[in-house]
């Protein structure tokens, strides 16, 4: 008998450790030999701890798991209180379209031989087969653009290092997903960790370099060491090394735990405290892409960016780019959270409504009351009301109506939030975690903080100073942490003057 | 001042052998430092220092800029409650609350008894299961205040 059972955090969070020993006594007890397979998580977060066990007809969902549910794995599963039936025929896996994360849930993690027998390693194959100016043109026509949050082209990227001479060159690649509302990297490394390793590779021939690292936060223990297993695992099978598959191209990687600073996700930042230095961030140019890691050619991308690359590979640059809408091409992972019946992540083509996401595929509220806001984006991202709602998901989309997809993080409050605080916490979080360097980042946080204080307490004149403040930070600022701050800080003052009206009024 | 570790010399050689060559060694270094005593002592700067040919003013830059480097040692054991957007429109705030109120301490303290140092995090990647901890480096889901309370019993016992 063959059942799944996560071990991505999400599924460990909600105690899929203390139901996967119970299905090994209770198989003990009645003597029967399970195959207890640790994969990673399907997505469907509200279904966490979801077991699945594998039947003729294929596998069968069941969720969400408590220790009572688990005896009933071993008898008439039809009869099981938590079926829920077919995995792949569940609503929220039929909508999407998983390219990214296509075995993510559905192999085994660390196993090499799972991952070959559901398409690894053709993607590098075919890259291999190729010469390194072929490979960068490939990803340029997949239209894919950095899911970290800029949205750069990354094949422009790749030939910006690759046509940089020097003696080495590095592949970094940014684990730092420090955003709230974001996990699409941890599920990915802990669900399907040799895509992530695969991509580097693509990218190291690309452009010549021989090294790479993974900076990976220390908020995710699991995601490390999956991530550290699978580049033994990798090393072992001689995909990583001197001879990549025997090809004599060297390549090899390193897994780097990053120390929790929310700015060491600014790619610069990231460079300082990968060279062993504090994060702060330097002033560009001179680009990453040219004087990077040690003041090497370096290729700085997401987890997500790099992790697509082989299923474009394998699949092609012209069915990639066949999903999306305007210059949003390809399927974007989806992370839906907060205040929601249904959390997790949804892949899908770019251009889905924030209607069509909350409304149709989360369920709305977990609460049951209305959906007051959503933001996207992250910390840096902009609050939206319910009016914005037929937004499409998209880079340009987005910017259009001041605010930003970021890495895809959706997070939903219910009536009950207050926007003013949301604000405040804005100011409050870029006070923490700014790294120093520009002083619009450092004392413009602190200065918005006491002044959306002032607005609290009834004082009208503060609104045109946060208003002027704002200003100045986005234009002041070195990096997008001071510069974006406003962005949440200012929608919620746009979109929601009510929360910031009351005392304004009794003082009237 | 915490006592000085009596196997910080011997540790320490272990460590900066272990690092050697590596490029851009200082955080890897100083994780296995934090990972042998629980905290950085300040007896180990003039050592890194030394033996990365850096001054140790940049070592104690390094140490003071990470949220994660404790330069003092934790209580024996650490509740990180996630305090950003996901968890706080799932009544973070409020649990963040009950977990002071029930502790009698705020965020980087420890308890009198020294069982419970509490942090705040920004974000542990649980945000569709939230509001989100991490007890002694385990990861928790859905924490109200029941959960809460379930989780300190366990730590305080
Ligand atoms: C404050 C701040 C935090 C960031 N955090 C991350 C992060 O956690 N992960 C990430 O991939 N990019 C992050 N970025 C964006 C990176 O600077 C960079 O654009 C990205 O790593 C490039 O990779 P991509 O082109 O594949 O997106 C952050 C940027 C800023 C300003
Ligand atoms: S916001 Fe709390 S876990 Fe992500």
């Amino acid at each position: 008998m063959k059942i799944y059972l996560p071990r991505d955090a999400a599924a460990r969070a909600l105690d899929a450790d203390a139901i996967a020993a119970a299905i090994l006594s209770e198989a003990t007890r009645r003597g029967v030999a399970v195959d207890l397979v640790r994969n990673g998580s399907r997505g469907m977060v509200w279904l966490e701890p979801l077991a699945e066990v594998v039947t003729a007809s294929g596998r069968i969902a069941f969720g969400p798991m408590t220790l009572a549910d688990v005896p009933g794995l071993f008898g008439d599963l039809a009869q099981h209180p938590k079926a829920l039936g077919l995995t792949d025929d569940l609503p929220w896996m039929k909508a999407q379209t998983r390219l990214t994360f296509a075995r993510v849930g559905v192999i085994d993690p660390l196993s090499l031989d799972d991952y070959r027998a559901h398409g690894g390693l053709t993607g590098l194959r075919k890259a291999m087969s190729m010469t390194p100016a072929a490979v960068v043109e490939e990803v340029i026509a997949s239209g894919l653009r950095g899911r970290g949050g800029a949205g750069f082209p990354t094949g422009i990227k790749w030939k910006t290092v690759a046509g940089a001479a020097a003696d080495r060159k590095y592949i970094v690649c940014n684990a730092d997903e420090g955003d709230s509302g974001t996990f699409a990297d941890r599920m990915l490394m802990e669900g399907d960790p040799f895509t992530l390793i695969e991509g580097m590779i693509i990218a190291g021939l690309a452009v010549s370099a021989t090294k790479g690292f993974v900076y990976l936060r220390s908020e995710y223990p699991d995601a490390i060491e999956v991530m550290t297993q699978a580049v033994h695992i990798a090393r072992a099978a001689g995909i990583l090394g001197p001879s990549v598959l025997g090809s004599g191209i060297t390549f090899d990687m390193e897994i780097r735990t990053g120390a929790g600073a929310y700015v060491c996700g600014e790619e610069t930042s990231l460079l300082n405290s990968l060279e062993g230095k504090r994060g702060v961030v330097r002033a560009k140019p001179p680009l990453p892409a040219l004087q990077g890691f040690l003041g090497k050619p370096t290729v700085v991308n997401n987890v997500i960016s790099l992790a697509t690359i082989p299923a474009i590979f394998e699949m092609g640059a012209a069915f990639y780019k066949g999903f999306g809408l305007g210059r949003s091409l390809g399927t974007i992972p989806l992370q839906i959270a907060g205040n929601v019946a249904r959390g997790g992540l949804f892949e899908c083509a770019f251009g889905l409504t924030l209607h069509q996401i909350i409304d149709d595929i989360a369920g709305g509220t977990a609460t049951g009351r209305p959906v007051k806001a959503v933001q996207v984006g992250g910390p840096l991202g902009a609050y939206f009301p319910r009016s914005k709602f037929d937004l499409p998901f998209g880079y340009e989309e987005y910017a259009s109506a001041d605010g930003l997809i970021g890495h895809a993080g959706v997070v939903v409050f219910d009536d009950s939030v207050d926007m003013l605080k949301q604000a405040r916490f804005a100011m409050e979080f870029c006070a923490i975690e700014s790294c120093g360097k520009c002083t619009p980042c450092r004392i413009g946080a602190v200065r918005g903080a006491e002044t959306i204080d002032r607005i609290a307490r009834g004082d009208v004149a503060a609104i045109p100073l946060l208003t002027d403040l704002c200003q100045t930070m986005k234009a002041g600022s070195l990096c997008a942490l001071g510069g974006f701050t406003p962005y949440p800080v200012m929608s919620a003052l746009t979109h929601f003057p009510d929360d910031f009206a009351p005392m304004r009024e009794a003082a009237e | 001042m915490p006592p000085v570790p009596a196997d910080l010399a011997s540790r320490m050689t272990e460590i900066l052998a272990d690092h050697r060559g590596m490029e851009g060694s200082l955080l890897p270094i100083l994780h296995a430092v934090q990972g042998a005593w629980g905290y950085v002592p300040q007896e180990v700067v003039p050592i890194i220092a030394l033996d990365l040919n850096i001054s140790r003013a940049e070592v104690h830059g390094v140490i003071s800029f990470y949220h994660d480097f404790r330069e003092e040692p934790a209580g024996r054991h650490v509740v990180k409650l996630c305090r950003a957007e996901a968890c706080q429109a799932m009544g973070a705030d409020r649990v963040a609350s009950h977990a002071r109120q029930a502790l009698g301490i705020d965020w980087h303290e420890t308890t009198a008894d020294g069982a419970v140092t509490l942090e705040p995090v920004f974000c542990l990647g649980l945000c569709a299961c939230a509001p989100a901890a991490m007890v002694d480096g385990r990861v928790v889901g859905r924490v109200d205040e029941a959960r809460l309370d379930a989780l300190l019993a366990t730590v305080q016992a």
